[in-house]
């Protein structure tokens, strides 16, 4: 059967991120950028972060608002629960970092989506933090991302656009390989 | 100072079969070699090696295969003969023992430096192969004790220590060699980034027949959406025989997988997490690529399971002793270092269109999907060097477009 259909629009101005990547060609410093957050110690494991200010496209740029993000750890930690924990700020991270992708392939391939939902869940044992056991590693021990998806496309396309989004997600790459940091203090 | 309408760099199948379509044309021109013909066909592929490509595949200008197995797989060597042969049979005017050390735009056109005097010619064909290793820069800071070994340079297992070995890249040349070394009784971790998984056969005839006959391997480079990334695609997960190499025959052999090597700290080697999405994104592409058969035949063939692994390590000590050797098959480039001509983007890779070049009168064969999908096999040399000659011929026949002191000179 043949229909008529409008052009997919889920809301992501492909052609903008397409121009990006012609015009680095010539000017490759344009896509050289910074991101940035500076954080303060409240009170107890309760901090405040401020995400406001990026260095991109050859200058200073900065998001319409500063946001500020709470964190803390539950209750059952004995704290006082005025935010999520790090380690659940950063599943956010990867699961709005994946979810972006997929609208973004989604929209370049032409596939109109009608709602995306996924669950994330990490493994950690508390033993690394802990200190009580050194062979266990501080962080995660496993990531799980569980997508479902409405789209105007086969289980086949829709898993494609899902493993495409993985392969061009940055948080994604942050989480499964190893990245160098550096703490001082001044 | 020789003159030469054109000079061919490089004696493999592709300079062969630019100078015959250039003698067909009449165009006078020399072939320089800096060995003997095929020489890389004889001297940077491994013993056990034979194309990946079915026989019948190993096409010159005017040279249908004609040999008795058209559906077996040449060994290096003869290949080597088979061009060595085909160079006799032509007359194709070659030069051996003759290393290019410069091209620089110049006289007529450009000034070819070799190291037995210089040539002068109006056009350049570059054509001298993909000689070169691509080796992470990581791979210096393996520790002391375990040896390194580009897969360009690796001939056969008995070169390796003994023990276990590391074989980074998992496109053709990394699953052969993989499989070779396990089966030389060494353990083979094989560190997996993005790779293409095909089936040897498929609906009983061979993958690269069905690639040919619904005219995947004609899909011209101007007509893909993303060609970049259709440039970068790896090599097929093949061996030049019946048996499989996937990542299933693989670990049944033995092999251990891990995802891409991504580091390399303290003497630790560090795998991505993320093998289980390269895993997926083959399975994917392989699925799509069945199913276009299909739609091309008619009726429906046969569907491979997903590969399923154990869960991989992100971790692999290397001073622990388990392994000796890592063999790098992280990729091949064409060797440009004396190409005085600026054509190379800020990756060093040569800027072209369909293997005609920016630079009037320099033009490139052999690269991967150059003009074509079956351009990155011997068989797209044929066509690919028939239209070259044309571009070539036509700009003869015109005059060329005007550039630089050529153009003062001419005039």
């Amino acid at each position: 059967m043949t229909t008529m259909t409008a052009p997919a629009d889920n809301g992501v101005n492909v052609e903008a991120l397409l121009g990006v990547r012609e015009a680095s060609a010539e000017s490759p410093e344009i896509t050289e950028f910074q991101w940035r957050s500076s954080v303060t110690w409240v009170n107890g494991t309760h901090s405040r972060s401020d995400v406001e200010g990026f260095y991109g496209f050859g200058a200073e740029q900065a998001h319409h608002t500063r946001f500020s993000l709470d964190a803390d750890h539950p209750l059952q930690f004995a704290a006082n629960d005025h935010g999520p924990t790090p380690v659940e700020y950063v599943l956010v991270g990867l699961g709005a970092c994946l979810t972006a992708g997929v609208a973004a392939v989604a929209q370049q391939r032409q596939v109109q989506l009608r709602s995306v939902r996924a669950t994330l869940a990490a493994d950690m044992d508390l033993q690394g933090i802990l200190g009580a056991d050194p062979d266990v590693r501080n962080g995660f021990s496993g990531v799980s991302v569980s997508y479902e998806i409405d789209a105007d496309a086969s289980p086949e396309d829709i898993r494609a656009i899902v493993a495409q989004s993985q392969k061009r997600s940055a948080v994604f790459d942050i989480m499964t390989n190893p990245t160098d940091v550096t703490v001082t203090v001044v | 100072m020789r003159t030469r309408t054109a000079v061919v760099i490089g004696a493999g199948h592709c300079g062969l079969a630019m100078s015959r379509h250039l003698a067909a044309r009449s165009i006078d021109h020399v072939v320089l070699e800096r060995g003997e013909v095929a020489s890389s066909w004889r001297t940077l592929r491994w013993d056990s090696l034979r194309l990946l490509t079915p026989s019948w595949m190993t096409r010159l200008p005017d040279r249908p295969y004609d040999g008795d197995d058209p559906d077996g797989y040449l060994s290096a060597t003869a290949v080597a003969d088979l061009i060595a042969g085909y160079a006799a049979e032509t007359g194709a005017p070659v030069v051996t023992g003759t290393t290019v050390t410069s091209v620089r735009p110049g006289g007529v056109g450009f000034v070819v430096e070799t190291d037995r005097g210089s040539w002068q010619a109006r056009h350049v064909v570059l054509a001298a192969g993909t000689t070169r290793s691509v080796v992470p820069t990581l791979a210096r800071h393996l520790p002391r004790g375990v040896a390194s070994l580009p897969a360009l340079d690796y001939r056969n297992p008995a070169q390796l220590p003994e023990g276990g070995v590391l074989v980074v890249g998992a496109s053709a040349s990394g699953v052969q060699i993989a499989e070779e070394l396990q089966r030389s009784g060494r353990q083979v971790t094989l560190a997996v980034g993005e790779h293409v998984r095909v089936p040897r056969r498929y609906r009983d005839r061979d993958i690269l027949w069905w690639m040919d006959a619904v005219g995947i391997l004609d899909q011209r480079w101007d007509r893909l959406e993303d060609l970049d990334r259709a440039r970068r695609l790896p090599s097929l997960q093949l061996t030049g025989g019946e048996r499989p190499v996937d990542l299933d025959a693989l670990q049944a052999y033995g092999v251990r997988l891990v995802g891409r090597l991504a580091g390399l700290r303290d003497g630790v080697a560090q795998f991505s997490g993320s093998l289980a999405n390269v895993v997926a994104l083959a399975d994917l592409k392989l699925g799509r690529l069945l199913d276009l058969i299909d739609e091309q035949a008619g009726g429906r063939g046969e569907r491979w399971d997903p590969i399923s692994f154990p869960r991989a390590p992100l971790g692999l000590d290397l001073r622990s002793g388990e392994v000796r050797s890592v063999v790098w098959a992280t990729g091949v480039r064409p060797d440009f270092s004396w190409l005085d001509v600026p054509v190379l983007d800020r990756r060093g890779a040569l800027r072209h269109e369909g293997g005609v070049t920016p630079w009037p009168g320099l033009y490139a064969l052999g690269l991967p999907l150059m003009r074509r999908r079956r351009s990155t096999y011997i068989d797209g040399a044929r066509q690919d060097a028939a239209d070259l000659a044309r571009h070539l011929h036509e700009r003869l026949r015109t005059g060329g477009e005007a550039h630089g002191s050529w153009t003062r000179e001419a005039s």
